[in-house]
């Protein structure tokens, strides 16, 4: 059987500058050959992490179908979601389901929260009549933590951010979809809260089944949730594998710097003080032209042979690594990032 | 006593700070009554989540308060007893950057587009009394740049063709411009990379022990402020509810609130465990009664719903506003 979802060496190009006033147009890559299938039985929990302009959104943009790649393609249950028959089309939306950063931007501020909630379930024809359609809202606002008394029949700009964003989680949840793309769910939120939602999507995910692929550039709170990572770099993956193996024991130095950088919440233990091997980079432009490593000009590392573009490295069982140094190991085939994830134990 | 004991000097004293915002729904009281000491060459961490008053009360020192805000109570005394709360409109001007200096939240914001580098710093210096000649004070910018990691060929340059982080460093270079006692920065890198935000961190550290500057960081990232700072106040609903040495804050917190903040913080020691803080933000519109913290408190007791506590030393060289450590004297005599 084909898997849910599936993108295949996709990679995204976007152009800007060149015409009106004339000069050379210039490219970015936002996304340099990704490649990750999501299985509809086995369900896993893959963050997706990078720092701004790393191509995190963009690859879930594309996963959406709401962004066309420049190369490669998506497949929904082995079909291009570009090309989905009718019926198809509206099993991918149910089986895909959207969280967006903003809990603020998301709501049309005329509608009630009902409307938000029941409007899905009018769409997918998911409830015979209203009163089972209110009995399935209620029940999924339950499983976010909400009251539905005291949620229905207000408006959002009634509601908190945190309860904001849990009923973006309950709308997902009414449709009982296969896959959650959850994009910075919680960068909005106050500590306080944060918690309540990253135990919620673990929740969705334990006890329901449901995949997640959750978009963040906070790898403390990956650490929590996610069973698998993949560390993106200026658009192409740095490393990818198990979480615990990549935070703990990092391997590429891209992603050391970056777990070194981190502030960790305990006084005193050096992280102000100790000198950090620094190599600027003039031109911020240089790093995305890259036709090799991308991590190249900065890394303490480089050597020649990183003017070419690393594959990945098969470093350990659960993990690779898109870098040169490990030029031993072996190379991962076809470059399906899912070859090294984890599912869901049970 | 410690190193930093009674022997330290008050740079600012603040005491009974009050900023209120009004609108329709009536007044905010958005910072509440804040009493402070900050002393010379200590990096202060203050912390709380949005709404707390963080932002708001460094505003008022700066004296950028602007309606329906204003400062409706309080004084802020610096050591040569001059009270920035009563300063007037050319006083504020001679104090900000020769006294008191901000580093913003988003330096991509704060610098002017259509200004080189140089001469945007040189404009500020001028506009806050320094005197010279061009070629004087651009030596001077020339030198400040370098202070902050930056080579003297950025003073040429135009804001859209610096980085982040270094947009960043040119902010610093200009508050550090006229060698400030306090240095006020607001999330100074929550719009960086972590990579970027360490080097930016270390570079004000760095600055902060040249100029034996005090610097009042505020912010929310309980990680950097661990880093940071040696002091950490702890904010909620507009007042202070805890105060105290760094360790202490993170390893001995006193109010219930601070423990509960220190636990909810995510870190790669626990994984599949989500702490968070029960209850939700307070209105300030309609604040609780008593204590402000109590509806979401796990020790409430039944007078914290009447009774408002005070900021009371706890333990040594900590304080916390709590009715717990006010037992003594409120208990019926037994």
């Amino acid at each position: 059987m084909p898997p849910l979802l599936e993108a295949r060496h996709i990679r995204k190009v976007f152009r800007s500058g060149g015409q009106l006033f004339g000069g050379e147009s210039t490219e970015t890559i936002a996304c340099d050959d990704f490649s990750l299938s999501i299985d509809a039985d086995n369900p896993t929990f893959t963050t997706i992490a990078g720092e701004s302009g790393s191509g995190k959104t963009t690859i879930a943009r594309m996963l959406l179908g709401v962004l066309d790649p420049s190369a490669g393609e998506v497949l929904y249950r082995g079909c291009d979601v570009r090309g989905l028959e009718k019926d198809s089309q509206r099993q991918f939306r149910q089986d895909v389901q959207a969280i967006f950063q903003d809990p603020f931007e998301v709501y049309n501020p005329f509608y009630k929260i009902d409307h938000i909630l029941i409007t899905p379930i009018q769409k997918f024809g998911l409830a015979a009549s209203k009163t089972e359609a209110y009995e399935q809202i209620r029940e999924a606002l339950r499983t976010v933590g909400l009251q539905p008394e005291e949620t229905l029949g207000r408006y959002p700009h009634q509601l908190s951010g945190g309860q904001r964003q849990r009923i973006t989680i309950a709308r997902a949840l009414l449709l009982k979809p296969k896959l959650i793309i959850a994009d910075e769910p919680v960068s909005m939120v106050d500590a306080s809260l944060r918690a309540t939602i990253l135990s919620g999507l673990h929740t969705l995910y334990q006890d329901f089944g449901i995949s997640f692929i959750y978009i963040t550039h906070d790898l403390t709170t990956a650490y929590q949730v996610s069973e698998n990572i993949v560390i993106l770099f200026h658009g192409a993956v740095a490393e990818a594998g198990n979480t615990e193996k990549v935070i703990k024991d990092p391997q590429h130095p891209y992603t050391r710097e970056l777990i070194h950088s981190i502030p960790v919440p305990e006084p005193g233990s050096g992280w102000i003080a100790e000198a950090v091997e620094e190599k600027v980079v003039d031109d911020p432009d240089a790093e995305e032209q890259a036709t090799g490593c991308r991590y190249a000009l900065r890394c303490p590392q480089a050597m020649d042979k990183c003017g070419a573009l690393p594959p990945f490295y098969r470093t350990e069982g659960e993990r690779v690594v898109a870098c040169f140094l490990y030029g031993e190991a072996p190379v991962l085939e076809g470059s399906d990032l899912n070859e090294v994830f984890q599912e869901r134990d049970r | 006593m410690s190193e930093r004991g009674n022997d330290r000097e008050v740079l600012l004293d603040i005491r009974g700070m009050e900023v209120h915002f009004e609108t329709r729904r009536g007044i905010a009281r958005a910072v509440n009554g804040v009493d402070l000491t900050l002393y010379k060459g200590e990096r202060f961490g203050l912390v709380g989540e949005s709404g707390s008053g963080k932002t708001t009360l460094i505003l008022a020192l700066l004296r950028m308060i602007k309606t329906p805000g204003f400062i409706a109570a309080g004084s802020a005394i610096l050591d040569d007893g001059t009270d920035l709360v009563k300063l007037n409109r050319e006083e504020v001007r001679q104090t900000r950057l020769k006294r008191v200096a901000m580093v913003p939240q988003g330096a991509m914001n704060s610098l002017n587009p259509v200004l080189r580098i140089g001469e945007q710093l040189m404009l500020t210096m001028r506009e806050h009394g320094e005197e010279g000649e061009r070629d004087e004070l651009l030596k001077r910018v020339e030198e400040l740049l370098g202070k902050v990691g930056l080579k003297s060929e950025a003073t040429r340059l135009y804001p859209h063709e610096l980085s982040g982080g270094m947009k960043q460093r040119v902010c610093i270079a200009q508050a550090i411009s006229l060698n400030p006692q306090l240095i006020l920065a607001d999330e100074p890198t929550s719009a960086l990379d972590v990579v970027v935000q360490r080097q930016i961190m270390q570079t004000l550290r760095q600055l902060q022990h040249e100029l034996n500057a005090t610097v009042l960081l505020v912010g929310h990232d309980m990680g950097l402020m661990a880093q940071f700072a040696e002091r950490v106040g702890i904010m909620y609903g507009g007042k202070l509810v805890e105060v105290g040495r760094v360790e202490d804050i993170f390893h001995n917190p006193q109010h219930p609130y601070t423990q509960l903040l220190i636990s909810s913080i995510p870190s790669f020691e626990v994984k599949g465990e989500f702490k968070g803080i029960p209850g939700v933000a307070l209105s300030l519109l309609d604040p609780p009664s008593g204590c402000l913290f109590h509806p979401r408190c796990p020790q409430v007791l039944a007078r914290c719903k009447t009774d408002a506590p005070q900021l009371k030393t706890v333990a040594e060289d900590q304080l916390a506003s709590c009715l717990l450590y006010e037992e003594d004297e409120h208990a019926p005599a037994s």
